[in-house]
């Protein structure tokens, strides 16, 4: 016989449960302790960090969502102050132009009837002139004419006469 | 999860059978099966002449009419007071207690046996002697004690009171032969053992690779847990990063599913359990590296069986108790049935770990060994080269697959002591809302 056939494999030995419960214990007061707790806490730890970038970026997003959203609304209203602005100041312009204008045509009018009122007055002036003048200058002449022929009472009290006739004829 | 069950389940019924053939051939008469193996059957106990029983002899001719390959199983299943790697015998310090002898403490190398042989010592020291690696006492108080050279071995046969066949090593001194006892055990001859002379607290070749399996893990954990902080922050890299999947995995698929938030609290027992027994499962797996069968000890698993069972009732809840002294919610008349059935479950629970891990692992070990022999089994040990060569090749391909398998029996072993474990825990701390 080479060996003994003996299946010792099944019977409990005292020795070997001895140095196997203390090896375990080791093991497990040893490696627990001083790895697979902090292993454990490690790999806790960079999971919240990571479920944190995570927030953290989605938080981000949809911060950068709103600022987007804020600033197409600004854009917008920018644009439509632009348009309105641009309306009103065409309106004003419009308004400026045609204001102007009546202005213009008013002050025209004015000035025109001015000049007409001035033309009237000078015409009227002129007239007058000219009468004053042909006054002057028919007595003048009557007064030549006069000198010439009323030389004799007749001749003078005849032609008074005349006159008077002519005067209030006219 | 259903599927990976499923395939647990599977392999664990093909470890069974395969075990439970063994088993067979070993409760019937060893020698039928070697008649069987080897065609010829003058191996009977009565027609044994001139054999290797009647010659004190440490060298022992291996012959196609004694060559067993249940012997070898058996003999590198078992534990051992040297640590082979390969042919190489290393020794290993022996401590042993005797109730006449007291303490021993010496290194097994007193024995004297070959470097390159099978751990058969050709001295006796104070009275202990080794054979095949595994240390004996000679019971007979008039053997001189301290170190005596002896004159060989011998391997009686003897029926014992209960009719069991069993094998006594003899020491051939002296002209006489004395008796020698085996170490004590505690399955109080159940298994063939019981109390004798002496006990074994040796550094044997399990203890030896339980050492080592330690130092190992606990220096790639400790490295493993300085990378955590000294790498905070950043990726895992290298161990790290092949420890860290396994690590979740226990942890996510072990611990929450059946703890919850008190994980934290259990996670260095399971992790302990999953990474101690992983370790040990592989590391008995190594081709010439001492093969340790340690998970497949009954002496360890039940160790961690106990563990196990301690954790569990020392942190179960008053709803625990109450579910197996007083299952609410159910007729008196049930509670009549459950209470000693979930009585008995507290137990069983354990027991039922303890001899899985065992069962699977030493099933293992055996089936490989057993295809091993194949070649010395068609090559008629030597003498049939053409035979050797078949078996050889034959043997390489279902070596080759029952050790892929037994790689995955190592993980699903180690995981389902884990998960179960958990789940018993779990049972223990959870508190009910009815």
């Amino acid at each position: 016989m080479l060996y003994l056939v003996d299946f010792s494999v099944i019977k409990p030995d005292l020795g070997l449960i001895f140095w196997t419960t203390l090896i375990f214990l080791l093991f497990w007061f040893l490696i627990g302790k001083l790895a697979f707790k902090p292993i454990g806490e490690a790999l806790k730890k960079r999971e919240t960090d990571i479920q944190d970038a995570l927030d953290e970026a989605a938080k981000a997003r949809a911060e950068m969502e709103n600022l987007n959203l804020e600033n197409e609304r600004l854009l917008a209203e920018a644009r439509a102050e632009r348009t309105k602005m641009l309306k009103e100041a065409s309106d004003t312009k419009t308004e400026i132009i045609n204001e102007a204008k009546d202005k213009a045509r008013e002050e025209a009018k004015k000035m025109i009837e001015n000049a007409k009122v001035e033309i009237e007055n000078q015409k009227n002036a002129a007239i007058v002139e000219v009468k004053n003048k042909v006054g002057a200058m028919a007595i003048e002449i009557a007064e030549k004419v006069l000198k010439k022929e009323l030389s004799s009472d007749n001749a003078q009290t005849g032609y008074v006469n005349q006159l008077v006739d002519d005067i209030k004829l006219n | 999860m259903d599927i990976r069950r499923l395939f647990t389940l599977v392999l664990l019924l093909l470890a069974t059978i395969a075990f439970g053939q063994d088993h067979d051939h070993s409760d019937h008469d060893g020698h039928d099966h070697d008649a069987e193996l080897q065609g010829d059957d003058h191996h009977k106990e009565g027609g044994f002449a001139g054999g290797h029983h009647d010659i004190c002899t440490f060298h022992h001719e291996v012959t196609p009419e004694n060559f067993s390959a249940q012997q070898i199983a058996f003999h590198h299943i078992a534990d051992a007071n040297v640590y082979s790697i390969g042919p190489l015998q290393l020794p290993l310090p022996a401590i042993l207690w005797s109730k006449d002898g007291g303490l021993d403490f010496f290194l097994s190398s007193k024995f004297d046996f070959d470097r390159l042989g099978h751990g058969t010592g050709h001295n006796a020291h104070n009275r202990y002697i080794m054979d095949g690696g595994a240390i004996r006492r000679i019971t007979d108080p008039s053997f001189p004690d301290g170190t005596v050279e002896i004159d060989g071995l011998k391997h009686k046969h003897e029926t014992t009171e209960d009719g069991k066949d069993k094998e006594v090593t003899y020491v051939c001194y002296d002209g006489k032969e004395y008796r020698t006892d085996a170490e004590s055990t505690l399955d109080g001859g159940m298994f063939g053992g019981g109390l004798t002379s002496f006990h074994d607290f040796s550094i044997t070749k399990n203890v030896t690779a339980m050492i080592i399996v330690t130092l190992l893990m606990f220096l790639v954990f400790r490295h493993i847990a300085k990378k955590y902080k000294e790498r905070d922050g950043k990726a895992p890299h290298g161990v790290q990063g092949f420890m860290e999947p396994i690590f979740l995995f226990i942890r996510d698929e072990v611990l929450v599913p059946f703890l919850g938030d008190k994980s934290d609290r259990y996670m260095p027992f399971i992790m302990s359990l999953f990474f101690f027994i992983l370790a040990l499962n592989l590391f008995g797996q190594v081709p010439f590296l001492g093969g340790a069968n340690v998970t497949g000890s009954l002496s360890v698993t039940l160790v961690l069986a106990v563990l196990a069972f301690l954790v569990t009732n020392l942190s179960g809840k008053k709803d625990y108790w109450q579910h197996i002294f007083w299952m609410p919610g159910v007729p008196a008349w049930v509670k009549t049935i459950l209470t000693p059935v979930e009585f008995l479950g507290v137990f069983i629970k354990p027991i039922t770990l303890m001899l899985r891990l065992f069962a699977n692992i030493t099933a293992g070990h055996i089936v490989v060994i057993i295809f091993v022999s194949l070649i010395f089994i068609f090559g008629n040990v030597g003498t049939n080269i053409g035979g050797a060569i078949g078996g050889a090749i034959g043997s390489t391909v279902l070596t080759l697959f029952m050790m892929a398998i037994e790689l995955l029996v190592a993980f699903i072993q180690a995981f389902v002591f884990a998960i179960l474990t958990t789940s018993y825990i779990g049972a223990a701390v959870e508190e009910h809302h009815h």
